[in-house]
């Protein structure tokens, strides 16, 4: 499992690629927990940008799930953004839409989260 | 091997309120006006082929009950939900009132499960024979504590059909009224067991009231190789994954999208959702089968898997 980060001031944005599945999600979860590690309470937020994954099972959808759950334990915030056609379906049929914060893009994603990250973003 | 629902209704028995009615009566004539249906059988053929189901049917509301129609001439059964009284009834207007021979599945001995035999009017009935297997080692005190005061008032020891109680081992291979069954542990609260019942070549996996945590592999994979190849799998449904993994986690149910998953990977010919959410109405059910034909879809790749949505009086030939 790929996953790249890029920092936008206060905003951690991360990218994972392909498929997370069985087969992955156990690498997912080991490739997001530093960046999760850090996220806290007006200090730190992050992003999931999805736009480079192509399909997510139930266990994938789980580690995102137990990574919001352990950024809210923190006191962070943690939203998802930029998932493809099929990617947002399955967000919609196991009503994960309803349990995470999901956002079309990755910039209105940081709109929410952080003007300082949105700035960053608008000035790179 | 055929498959008939008789109660498919997670948790507790509901039944359709006059709203319900009146909406679906409301929604059929406003989609007949000007068709012109002046005869019983014209208005008969415009339901069965131009109404949505869920404005020309019910999901019904019986809790867990489904027969399995063997070659032979026992009765096979899993649960005894509420379901089964209407089973019961149903075979002694058909079938007259003794020389019964049944045999029940109990997956687990919550109230939702058994409620329906205090009911079963051939067990009061003498020259019936129920055989009730289960791997709880509580199995026949639940049954008897229901039939007793103070819960009932026509106490257990007043059913006059032979009734028996066999404790079966999970994982354990039996051979039971010509069918090959095999139980498994499942995660819910006090364990349920589902069954794998194969006869000549043909499966059945009735797997309800269990919630796959998915955090163990060697556990997926365990129960990936109990649905394996199977016909059908029939499927507790209850809960959407987003519910069955945050809000409801370890209330002992799973989703339509976990089932859609174990069952491509198990290779499995069908998908029945089950056991099914109480407060969900006709509408939101049809939308939910609708959404997870359309999840089978999208996701897959070389296996297709038929996904129903089981309803009280379903068959399903196999």
């Amino acid at each position: 499992m790929e996953l790249a980060a890029k920092r936008f001031a206060d905003t951690v944005a991360l990218f994972p690629t392909g498929r997370i599945d069985h087969a992955t999600a156990d690498s997912f979860k080991a490739a997001l927990a530093p960046h999760l590690a850090v996220v806290a309470a007006g200090r730190d937020r992050a992003v999931i940008d999805l736009a480079g994954v192509e399909y997510i099972s139930s266990v994938g959808l789980r580690v995102l799930i137990l990574a919001s759950k352990q950024v809210k334990a923190q006191g962070g915030a943690l939203a998802v953004a930029d998932l493809q056609p099929v990617v947002r379906e399955i967000f919609e049929i196991s009503r994960f839409n309803l349990v995470l914060e999901v956002f079309p893009t990755l910039r209105e994603a940081l709109a929410k989260l952080s003007p300082a990250a949105l700035a960053d973003f608008e000035s790179a | 091997m055929r498959v008939r629902f008789w109660g498919t209704r997670g948790s507790i028995p509901v039944a359709m309120t006059s709203a319900e009615v009146q909406r679906k009566l409301v929604t059929a004539l406003v989609a007949a006006a000007g068709r012109g249906l002046d005869t019983a059988g014209k208005a008969r053929a415009f339901v069965e082929s131009e109404l949505d189901f869920s404005v020309s049917h019910t999901f019904g509301g019986n809790s867990s009950c489904v027969q399995l129609e063997t070659d032979g001439p026992d009765y096979v059964l899993c649960d005894l939900g509420s379901g089964a009284r209407a089973f019961g009834n149903a075979l002694l207007a058909t079938r007259g009132p003794s020389g019964h021979r049944f045999h029940v599945f109990m997956s687990h001995l919550h109230w939702d499960h058994i409620m329906g035999f205090p009911f079963f009017m051939p067990a009061y009935l003498p020259g019936n024979h129920v055989t009730i297997y289960g791997c709880h080692d509580t199995l026949e005190e639940a049954f008897r504590r229901q039939n007793a005061a103070p819960s009932f008032p026509v106490d257990f020891s007043r059913m006059e059909a032979r009734i028996e109680f066999v404790r079966l081992e999970p994982e354990r291979s039996y051979d039971l009224a010509g069918l090959r069954v095999r139980a498994k542990r499942q995660h819910h609260g006090g364990d349920s067991y589902g069954y794998r019942i194969e006869q000549r070549g043909t499966v059945v996996v009735y797997s309800t009231d269990s919630e796959h945590k998915q955090d163990d592999p060697e556990e997926v994979a365990a129960f990936v190789e109990f649905f394996r190849d199977a016909d059908l799998v029939i499927f507790d449904a209850q809960y959407s994954l987003a519910d069955a993994i945050s809000v409801k986690e370890d209330w002992g149910h799973s989703s339509n999208v976990v089932g859609v998953e174990m069952c491509q990977l198990a290779r499995a010919r069908r998908l029945c959702l089950y056991h099914h959410e109480p407060i969900f109405d006709d509408e939101r059910l049809a939308r939910l089968l609708a959404e997870t034909r359309r999840l089978e879809e999208i996701t897959r790749t070389d296996h297709r898997v038929e996904v129903l949505a089981a309803y009280d009086g379903l068959e399903i030939a196999l």
